[in-house]
């Protein structure tokens, strides 16, 4: 018996890197004369064949709109986004799915919250998040409190990038109404202590937002495990399509909270002097859904599960080893995030060479990269620098992706020396 | 298009003319000057570049110009050259040779007044499009500043 469950951890430990790169059409080409090393997964991962496929399968065979026919494709479309919705569910051990709600990605699962929140607002209430969000988890906080008169409190980080954690708590008060923060910083990579925080919330009866955009492609997630009120990802970083993502909430606040759009299939009856919303997920999602959207999304969770989040999050922390080991031994790197725990994300600038050059001078050598502020000026401003080069893996990336970029910084120093 | 090695590196030369490279490291005219009659600051929000551009004027003439800020290699050259070609115009044809520069990016046509001949080398940015911002941002600042339009130039708010 011990053998077996062995046996299952060395499989499950280990994927067979070759095999999955081969899944990825989009790996197979060669830019500017170089294979690509595409780095950039933090902003947008690749979607393998299997994704693919199935995307086409839906389109060339069971397309119609969902919940309203009564013909035999509406309702294969319908069983097909149903299925997704439930796989989805499985997939972050939601504890039912009237918890899943399907959305354009992170940022209208944030602006989902954020807008329906309104009328729990009052002027003088607090909404709590980090100074390592990314935009899309500030704007829409900023915009309720301008709608509410509320104020927006940030929680500091250390030169690290590393939540302090101790401050952070310390600015709960009874006048919280909402802590927001990344579950995984999209430019540092840090992963932040989320569990604690959701505890420390709870004390006081907030709830607690997770952008979980970085977060949900690398590790397994658990709802109920986790805690949190509502968690936000995206489809398009984990092996899906884009314009498909997922709100997470937990079904009292799902409850508590009115519609944030109005329109078809968020309503049970309608007449001119009232509507009756629908029920729960549907109360959240007017309008025709991303239907093929979502079965790509489903598509791109089998995937990853065949492969194991456990062997995905071993085979990309190993990775980041690599690269942050080969990018110190460059002269004139500098790592920007350096958190003790971190997701396979770094963040590094070259002397001499703005990370835009950089950027151009690496494409020539095939080795797609993020420069720029990532989104979070705030967290740039932090550091006092303009932006960065970010290098982002994932488990279809090796070690020959890495060396890649290690030579192209070579000839990028040289140019500019 | 599959480009072999070579090209490449040849290619990338071609941005990063050794001129470029030289005016990034050593720009012309990078400083503040004590009280310039006109000024403009110019920002890039998609990489973050930021430049001010300071003009000095006598009787609708240009006498003076100077800058300051931060940005990647296209941007500092480009700047640079542009502190060179409108000293000692007239405001008016000053402001033709930045529209000429703005044309050359987004037609592709080459400007025939001897003062731009050295953006010449930047003609190739246009390759890459997400970088002609790059290269036009000092251009579009220094107008702002001759028009005596004080607000914040942003490259999202231009055509290019």
């Amino acid at each position: 018996m011990s053998q077996v469950v062995d046996n299952k951890v060395e499989m499950s430990s280990h994927l067979d890197a070759e095999r999955v790169r081969a899944d990825f059409p989009v790996l197979q080409q060669q830019i500017h004369g170089n294979p690509l090393a595409y780095l950039d997964n933090a902003a947008s991962s690749q979607q393998p064949q299997q994704v693919v496929d199935a995307i086409s399968h839906y389109a060339e065979h069971d397309h119609a709109n969902v919940h309203r026919g009564v013909h035999s494709l509406s309702q294969r479309a319908t069983d097909a986004f149903e299925a997704a919705r439930e796989n989805v569910r499985q997939f972050i051990n939601a504890a039912s799915i009237s918890e899943v709600i399907f959305t354009r990605g992170t940022t209208e699962s944030i602006n989902l919250v954020a807008a329906s929140f309104h009328e729990m607002v009052k002027p003088g209430d607090e909404i709590l998040i980090t100074h390592m969000e990314h935009h899309s988890n500030i704007v829409p906080w900023q915009m309720l409190c301008n709608r509410t008169g509320a104020l927006l409190k940030v929680a500091p980080i250390d030169e690290n990038g590393e939540l302090l954690l101790g401050r952070m708590l310390e600015m709960l008060n009874a006048r919280t109404k909402l802590v927001a923060l990344a579950h995984v910083s999209n430019a540092l990579g840090t992963i932040n202590p989320v569990e604690q925080i959701i505890a420390a919330a709870h004390e006081r009866d907030i709830p607690v937002l997770i952008d979980g955009a970085q977060a949900a492609p690398h590790a397994s997630i658990d709802m109920q495990a986790l805690d949190c009120d509502f968690y936000a990802f995206s489809g398009h970083k984990m092996c899906g399509p884009t314009g498909i993502g997922v709100l997470y909430g937990r079904e009292r606040w799902l409850e508590k909270l009115p519609p944030w759009q109005g329109g078809g299939e968020m309503i049970l009856t309608v007449d001119f002097e009232k509507t009756v919303y629908n029920s729960l997920p549907f109360k959240f999602e007017a309008g025709t859904p991303n239907i093929s959207g979502a079965v790509g999304l489903s598509a791109a969770i089998d995937y990853l599960q065949s492969l194991g989040m456990d062997a995905i999050a071993g085979c990309e922390s190993e990775l980041l080893n690599y690269l942050t080991e080969q990018l110190s031994l460059v002269n004139g790197v500098r790592l920007i995030g350096t958190a003790r725990k971190k997701s396979s994300v770094q963040s590094f600038l070259l002397d001499g060479v703005h990370p835009h050059d950089l950027g151009t001078v690496l494409d020539h050598k095939g080795v797609a990269i993020r420069t720029g502020h990532h989104c979070a000026m705030p967290l740039m401003e932090f550091y006092g620098l303009p932006g960065t080069a970010r290098a982002s893996l994932a488990f279809y990336n090796n070690r020959r992706d890495i060396d890649q970029l290690i030579e192209g910084l070579a000839v990028a120093a040289k140019m500019f020396a | 298009m599959i480009d072999t090695a070579d090209n490449s590196a040849t290619e990338l030369q071609s941005i990063y003319r050794q001129r470029v490279l030289d005016y990034s490291r050593n720009p012309h005219n990078f400083y503040r000057p004590k009280s310039p009659d006109r000024q403009a600051t110019g920002f890039n929000p998609l990489c973050g570049d930021k430049v001010t551009v300071y003009i000095n004027t006598a009787e609708d003439q240009v006498v003076g110009v100077a800058f300051e800020g931060t940005g990647c290699a296209i941007c500092i050259s480009s700047a640079s050259m542009m502190t060179d070609a409108i000293n000692q115009k007239s405001v008016g044809n000053a402001l033709q040779l930045i529209a000429d520069i703005k044309t050359m990016f987004s037609e592709g046509t080459e400007p025939e007044d001897p003062s731009l001949q050295e953006m010449l080398a930047l003609t190739n940015v246009r390759s890459y499009p997400s970088r002609i911002k790059c290269a036009t941002l000092a251009w579009n600042t220094a107008e702002a500043a001759l028009k005596g339009d004080s607000s914040q130039v942003s490259t999202e708010d231009q055509d290019n």
